[in-house]
């Protein structure tokens, strides 16, 4: 498991864990977020990290970092703000050409030059296409070690270093990895896997303009293009706050129209397994799981979803689960609040009817606004 | 126009989706468990076969494992790559993403001393590790240009030495132009994978694998490798805690399965009143949602 990022402590002694840190990174201190961005707006996994780099440094005695960069000042200082009111104290900003549009050269030259001049013990990232991309050329430049697609990040009490979990072996066993002797300590996180913290305007904290000394001329890749991906086959699971979710219980990619007809009704999003997406019956960016999407939506409704361990991982932090599946010992039972041991070919309908029964009801009522636009 | 020299870099993995944990001890079972070449890398394999289709050229397989390592170079022999390297001492135990990335990135130099790379295609990511730190690492240790998550590569042109390609993000396509040499990660499912032909599979049986140790890798600073070139230590290895209680099961009279969606609904909405809100009573399709199944 040469690639899980690690190997196991106990073979090279206790004694190189509670060994003293060396000196030179002793001075390496504050837990810092590189803030993904672009003309759009913030990745919601930035404030994510924000709020879990708040929650270490307090513990550690230490300050909260973000690095916010971009082709143009034009709202970099609201997305500095922004990273202030989700709990850093420091803001490094940066805005030069080359930063337009994410490219791996500039921005990896930006933050290993950041990492060196203002030495943070720790540095979190998304663990987004741009994310992986962007931490491991830093990492490797840096000579550090990095944690990939973590769902929990801690500090290690004997240690003082950043424990971050991830899964491993196919989400089959969480393992937590420590990187001792090196800085900064850097990981990777999943969007969605940690809460989105409570904004405070009134918090204070610096904003610190840096530069990068780089000129166009001397970046290779160019970015010709953007083609964003056409809006009505494009969903972000992620973000949806109902999910409605299938599994090889439905039998029939056909009925999925089910899962369709519940999820229209309320208001949100159809997911799926892994077996489901395999047997062609959906889409792949609608899986969710270890190898697809993790989601924390407020409702999910798992329908003919056994909930393998590698499909648990991925909607296991949401806020209500309820289960539909005939076989009463399916594992999704263990993570569900809700069940019903019954055919969902059967009953989606039925809750379908249910709930659109109910809308009606409201709507027909003197004070019934309820949820209609 | 000189044909491009290609590595890619694979890696044999157990099969994950049989790896099974004990469910008393929450150990891992490995028994049986079949080990095959990482299933992401078949696109990294493809893309550089349909070059050397258009090209010509030649493709290099590099892996670097235990001496058994070598079924999966055989497989990618098979597909059509014309030579293959095993990357194997016992000083690369306990390699990290960082160590294996100096291991990988020597063995590619030591390849490129023959006559200059020109691409590296890595998977994505495997699905035993699943970092994807691996194939940037080497591209930054190469000094090679990196072109992460590649769905597509309309233009390569070995005369102007460039090549533009298209970069999956969650967003979009980022149409990017770069220079060789680089690094690609290649995509998931940008195309069909071949199968090896008969006699292709009876001379990858047959062809000699380059095996070489970490001298002939070219590696002469043991503190990059293996475990002292791993900055990461796993701390400690669990089974997922699970939740103390079970669902509440909503009994049910199988004569009366409307009662059973109302009492469910009822439950719901007692835990997310605001569900209420979320309601919308569209009954047909035509203005909703795009349907997905497919």
């Amino acid at each position: 498991m040469s690639e899980a990022g690690g190997k196991p402590v106990e073979k090279k002694g206790t004694g190189r864990r509670k060994a003293a840190l060396d000196p030179r990174l002793a001075e390496y201190r504050g837990v810092w977020v590189f803030v993904e961005r672009d003309d759009q707006g913030v990745h919601p996994v930035a404030w994510e990290l924000v709020g879990a780099a708040r929650a270490l440094a307090d513990q550690l005695g230490s300050e909260v970092g973000a690095v916010v960069a971009g082709g143009t000042v034009e709202s970099l200082d609201s997305d500095s703000r922004e990273a202030v009111a989700y709990g850093a104290d420091r803001v490094y900003q940066v805005a030069h050409p080359v930063l337009a549009g994410y490219r791996n050269e500039p921005y990896a030259k930006l933050l290993c030059e950041l990492v060196k001049k203002h030495k943070p013990e720790i540095l979190l990232l998304g663990a987004t296409s741009l994310g992986r991309d962007l931490a491991s050329s830093v990492a490797t430049t840096l000579e550090t070690g990095l944690t990939a697609d973590c769902t929990e990040l801690a500090i290690d009490r004997e240690s003082r270093a950043l424990a971050a979990t991830r899964p491993t072996f196919g989400g089959n066993l969480l393992c937590t990895i420590l990187t001792l002797n090196y800085r900064p300590q850097m990981a990777t996180v999943r969007p969605r896997v940690l809460p989105q913290p409570k904004k405070d305007h009134g918090r204070s904290g610096q904003i610190q303009k840096e530069e990068i000394d780089l000129s166009e001329e001397e970046v290779v890749t160019k970015l010709l293009e953007f083609l964003p991906h056409v809006g009505g086959d494009q969903v972000d699971l992620s973000l949806a706050e109902v999910i409605v979710a299938g599994g090889k219980g439905l039998q029939r990619g056909a009925n999925f129209s089910l899962l369709e007809d519940l999820a229209r009704t309320l208001g949100g999003e159809v997911g799926a397994t892994r077996a489901a997406v395999q047997a062609g019956w959906v889409d792949a960016q609608r899986q969710i799981g270890q190898t697809g999407k993790t989601v924390r939506p407020k409702l999910y409704i798992a329908a003919g979803v056994s909930g393998a361990i590698q499909h648990r991982v991925g909607m296991e932090g949401s806020d209500l689960i309820v289960a539909i599946n005939t076989d009463p010992n399916a594992p999704i039972f263990e993570v569900a609040h809700y069940g019903i041991v019954g055919d969902a070919l059967t009953l989606l309908p039925l809750l379908t009817r249910t709930v659109r029964g109910q809308a009606v009801a409201e709507r027909t009522t003197p004070l019934g606004a309820c949820g209609l636009p | 126009m000189r044909a491009p020299y290609i590595v890619v870099c694979v890696k044999q993995v157990p099969d994950s989706a049989q790896i099974r944990v004990h469910p008393v001890t929450g150990t891992i079972m490995r028994q049986g468990v079949p080990a095959v070449l990482n299933p992401y890398d078949l696109f990294a394999l493809e893309e550089a076969l349909q070059i050397k289709d258009r090209l010509g050229g030649r493709i290099v397989a590099l892996c670097m494992g235990p001496p058994q390592a070598e079924a999966v170079l055989r497989k990618a022999l098979s597909l059509g790559v014309d030579d293959a390297v095993l990357v194997s001492d016992r000083a690369f135990a306990g390699s990290d993403t960082l160590a294996t990335s100096f291991a990988l990135a020597s063995a590619i130099r030591r390849i490129g001393q023959e006559q200059p790379v020109d691409l590296v295609f890595t998977g994505k990511q495997t699905i035993d590790g699943d970092t994807g730190q691996v194939g940037p690492g080497v591209a930054k240790r190469l000094g090679m240009q990196l072109l992460s998550y590649v769905c597509r590569i309309p233009i390569l042109d070995m005369d102007t030495r460039s090549i533009v390609v298209h970069r999956w993000t969650e967003k979009g396509l980022q149409v990017l132009q770069s220079r060789l040499p680089c690094l690609i990660t290649v995509l998931e499912g940008v195309s069909e994978g071949r199968f090896a032909s008969l006699p292709e599979m009876i001379r990858a049986a047959r062809q000699p694998i380059r095996i070489w140790d970490r001298q002939a890798a070219g590696i002469e600073d043991l503190t990059k490798i293996g475990l002292k070139g791993s900055p990461t230590v796993v701390g400690k290895v669990f089974a997922p805690s699970r939740r103390a209680e079970r669902a509440e099961c909503i009994g049910w009279d199988a004569s009366q399965p409307g009662e059973a969606a109302a009492r469910l609904w009822e439950k719901i909405l007692a835990r997310q009143p605001e569900m209420a809100g979320k309601i919308s009573s569209d009954h047909g399709g035509e203005n909703g949602q795009k349907g997905v199944s497919s």
